[in-house]
C-alpha cells in the first residue's frame, strides 16, 4: 500500500491586481500517492501552472491546506520552504530556467550548493551521475546556449533529480520540444517513477498524458475529473518505434 | 549555504559576467583614481607654496608705506610717500633685533644687449638684500659700499635674463647691458632658483645698487619698501615692535593716529598663501568628488540595469533551495570583490597618474592617506550598496515572482 505524499484540501488562489481579483484556483482537493505518475490537463488559463507553483512551494496559496510528505507546508516560514524545495522537490520549468553562461554541470550542481552536507567533491560526482542518468554525461561542460532545447530540458531534469527529491514537478516539460524529444523526456520521467519517485507533470498533449498513470483535468480553477490511464504507454518502446528522422520526414 | 560555496558562487558569477564586472569596476577605478590624483595635486601645491615661503627666509620683514589719515580722509595705499632712505638708516642703527636691512626701489626696465632685448623688473637694493633673500651668486660678485655710494652703473642678473640677452649658457660677466638706455656693466649672476609656487620666475630680474636705480633710473627721492631680517625667527615680534616705535617717532604720529606704514612678516604672507592654496584644494576636491559621484552613478547604473537578469537568477537559485540570506550573502560577496579589486586598481592608477602629472607637467604632487581612504571607502560603499540593494529586493519576492520578473 503506497503512502500519500501530497494531500491538498480546499486550495484557493486569488491573484489581486489592483481592484481586479483573478480566482485562479477555486477549491482544489487532491491526494497523490508516492508511486503515482500524474498528468494535469485542462484548457489554458484553467489554473494548472498556478497549482504546480504552489505544489512546488514557489508560491503560496490564498487559502487551503497542503501537506507534503506529512509536513504542513502552510505552517512553514520562507527559509523552511527553501529547505523543503531543496530537499524534497525537483521542479522542471517549461522554459528550462537554466543559469546562462553556466555549464550544464554547474547548473546541475546548483541545488547541492545549498545543501550544507555535501562536499565539493561529492557535489561534482552527484551532478555528473545525474547528467549521466539523463544521457548527457558528455555534455557536462557545455553551456545552455550550446545545447538543443531537449538537451537543456534534460539538464533541467538532472538538476531536479540531483538532490534525490521525493517528488518531481514539471510544468509543460515538453511544451517547447518536438515529438521525439518529448518522448525521450517522458522516458526519463517514467524511469524515475519506476524507481519510486512521484512525478507530476502538466501537459496539453493527450499523447504525452498517455505515458502517465492517471490524468487530472482542470477547468476554471476546479478539478473537473480524474481519469485512470487504461493502457499506460511505455515511452522507451515508443521511442524505438519512432524513426530518428521523423520530423524531417514530416516536412 | 557554506561560506565556501558562497565564495564559489560569487566567483563563478563574476567570471561569467565579465563585461558587467569590468564596467562596475571601471566606475570604482575612475572614482578612486581621480580623487587620489586631484587631491595629490592640491596637497602638493600647498606644500610647495609653504616651502617657497619658508625658503624666502622666515625671519624676513617687509615695511611698506600705507594709507594714512588726513582729517578723516584715507588716501590711496602708498600714495603718501612716507618711507625714506633716512628711515632705513635709522632702522639699521637703532633696532638691535634687526640683522640685515636694505631699502628697495623697483621699476621695470627695457634691456638691450647687442641685438637682443628683454623687459624685466629692476630692483635697487644694498648688498644686504642678497643675505636677506638668501640669494647665492653663481659667478662674478656683488657690488660693495663704494659702488653703492657712487651710484655705480653695475648690476647682478638672473639666469633667465642672461639666457635671453646672451644665449643659453653664455657667461654674462663683464658684458654691458643698456637698461632704459643707461649702460650697466654686469658683475654677477645669481644661482638659478626656478619658479616659485606662485609661478613667478625667480631668475627673471636685474638687481642693481639702490642709489643707481633710485637716482639715475627713477630720479625720485622716495623708497618703495624696506626689507629687514630679524636676528632669529623668534625675534620677529621684537624687531616689529622696535621698527614700529622708531617709525612712529620719526613720522611724528600722535597716539591717536594710525601707522602710516605696514610691517609684513613672512608668516603673514604664508598664511595668505595657505588660504589661497586652500581654495585650490577645495576646488580640486570638488572636481574629485564629482568624478567620484559620476563613478558612483556608473556603478549604480550597471547594477540596476542587470537587475532583470539577476532577478531571474535569484528566482532560479531560490527555486532550487536558496534562502533569502544565501542569495544576499552571495551578492554581497560579489559586490565586495568587485569593489575591493576596483578600489585597489584605482589606488594604483591614482598614484601612477599623480606620478605622471608630477613628471610631465612638473607639478608638485603629494598623495595623502586620507584621500586614499576617503575615495576607497566611498566607492566601495556605493559598489556594495548598489550590488546588494536590488538583490535584497529580489530575495524578498516569492521565487515564482522573481522568476517571472521582467
Ligand atoms: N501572476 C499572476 N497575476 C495575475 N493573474 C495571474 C497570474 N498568474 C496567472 N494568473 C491568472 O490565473 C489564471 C490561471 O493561470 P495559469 O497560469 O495557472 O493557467 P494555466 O492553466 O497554466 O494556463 P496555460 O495552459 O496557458 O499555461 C489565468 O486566468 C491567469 O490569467
Ligand atoms: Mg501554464
Amino acid at each position: 500500500m503506497a503512502d500519500i505524499i501530497i494531500s491538498i484540501r480546499n486550495l484557493v488562489k486569488i491573484y489581486k491586481m489592483g481592484d481586479l481579483e483573478v480566482h485562479a484556483l477555486r477549491g482544489i482537493n487532491l491526494e497523490i500517492r508516492n508511486d503515482d505518475f500524474v498528468a494535469i490537463m485542462g484548457k489554458s488559463g484553467s489554473g494548472k501552472s498556478t497549482f504546480m507553483n504552489i505544489l512546488g512551494c514557489l508560491d503560496t496559496p490564498t487559502k487551503g491546506e497542503y501537506f507534503l510528505d506529512n509536513v504542513n507546508v502552510g505552517s512553514l516560514n520562507k527559509d523552511q520552504l527553501a529547505h523543503l524545495r531543496n530537499k524534497k522537490i525537483g521542479f522542471v520549468f517549461q522554459s528550462f530556467n537554466l543559469l546562462p553562461r553556466t555549464s550544464a554541470l554547474e547548473n546541475v550542481e546548483l541545488p547541492l550548493m545549498y545543501n550544507t552536507k555535501v562536499s565539493a567533491k561529492e557535489m561534482k560526482e552527484r551532478a555528473l551521475k545525474a547528467l549521466e542518468s539523463v544521457g548527457l554525461a558528455d555534455r557536462a561542460y557545455h553551456y545552455p546556449n550550446q545545447l538543443s532545447g531537449g538537451e537543456q530540458q534534460r539538464v533541467a531534469i538532472a538538476r531536479a533529480l540531483v538532490n534525490d527529491p521525493v517528488v518531481i514537478l514539471a510544468d509543460e516539460p515538453t511544451g517547447n520540444l518536438d515529438t521525439r524529444t518529448s518522448v525521450e523526456v517522458m522516458t526519463i520521467f517514467q524511469e524515475l517513477n519506476q524507481k519510486g519517485i512521484t512525478v507530476v507533470i502538466v501537459t496539453h498533449e493527450p499523447d504525452i498524458a498517455g505515458f502517465t498513470k492517471y490524468n487530472v483535468i482542470f477547468r476554471d480553477g476546479r478539478i473537473q475529473k480524474s481519469v485512470i490511464v487504461e493502457n499506460q504507454k511505455n515511452a522507451r518502446e515508443e521511442l524505438n518505434h519512432l524513426p530518428v528522422i521523423a520530423e524531417e520526414d514530416a516536412l | 549555504m557554506k561560506l565556501m560555496n558562497q565564495l564559489i558562487a560569487a566567483l563563478r558569477s563574476l567570471s561569467k559576467n565579465k563585461m558587467r564586472t569590468i564596467l562596475t569596476m571601471l566606475g570604482i577605478i575612475i572614482g578612486v583614481g581621480s580623487v587620489i590624483a586631484m587631491l595629490a595635486i592640491g596637497q602638493g601645491s600647498k606644500e610647495s607654496i609653504q616651502k617657497t615661503i619658508s625658503s624666502l627666509g622666515t625671519n624676513l620683514l617687509t615695511i611698506f608705506p600705507s594709507a594714512s589719515m588726513y582729517g578723516g580722509v584715507r588716501s590711496e595705499a602708498g600714495s603718501s610717500v612716507r618711507l625714506t632712505y633716512e628711515d632705513y638708516l635709522a632702522i639699521g642703527e637703532q633696532c638691535p633685533a634687526v640683522m640685515y636691512s636694505t631699502p628697495m626701489v623697483r621699476t621695470s626696465g627695457q634691456l638691450i644687449a647687442g641685438s637682443q632685448n628683454w623687459r624685466t623688473s629692476v630692483y635697487g637694493v644694498t648688498p644686504d638684500y642678497f643675505d636677506i633673500r638668501e640669494l647665492a651668486i653663481e659667478s662674478g660678485s656683488v657690488w660693495g659700499p663704494v659702488e653703492d655710494k657712487a651710484a655705480a652703473k653695475v648690476c647682478v642678473i638672473g639666469h633667465t635674463v642672461s639666457n635671453y640677452l646672451f644665449g643659453e649658457g653664455a657667461d654674462p660677466i663683464g658684458q654691458m647691458v643698456r637698461v632704459n638706455k643707461i649702460p650697466f656693466k654686469i658683475i654677477g649672476l645669481t644661482a638659478a632658483k626656478g619658479q616659485n609656487a606662485f609661478g613667478q620666475d625667480q631668475d627673471d630680474m636685474v638687481i642693481a645698487p639702490f642709489s643707481t636705480v633710485q637716482q639715475r633710473m627713477m630720479t625720485v627721492n622716495y623708497i618703495n619698501s624696506i626689507m629687514v631680517s630679524a636676528k632669529t625667527e623668534k625675534m620677529i615680534p621684537e624687531a616689529t615692535d622696535e621698527i614700529t616705535q622708531l617709525l612712529r617717532i620719526r613720522h611724528k604720529l600722535g597716539p591717536s593716529e594710525d601707522n602710516d606704514f605696514t610691517i609684513r612678516s613672512q608668516s603673514d604672507i604664508a598664511s595668505t598663501a595657505a588660504s589661497t592654496s586652500r581654495v585650490l584644494t577645495i576646488l580640486l576636491a570638488s572636481i574629485a568628488s564629482i568624478s567620484l559621484l559620476v563613478g558612483g552613478i556608473g556603478i549604480m547604473n550597471i547594477m540596476l540595469v542587470s537587475v532583470t537578469e539577476r532577478t531571474r537568477e535569484i528566482g532560479i537559485r531560490m527555486g532550487v533551495g536558496a534562502r533569502g540570506r544565501d542569495v544576499l550573502m552571495q551578492f554581497l560577496i560579489e559586490a565586495l570583490m568587485i569593489s575591493l579589486m576596483g578600489g585597489i586598481i584605482g589606488i594604483f592608477l591614482g598614484i601612477l597618474a599623480s606620478d605622471i602629472i608630477a613628471g610631465v607637467m612638473s607639478w608638485p604632487v603629494s598623495i595623502s592617506i586620507e584621500s586614499i581612504l576617503l575615495s576607497f571607502l566611498f566607492s566601495t560603499a556605493i559598489g556594495i550598496f548598489f550590488g546588494w540593494y536590488p538583490a535584497r529586493k529580489a530575495a524578498r519576492l516569492n521565487p515564482i515572482d522573481a522568476l517571472r520578473y521582467e
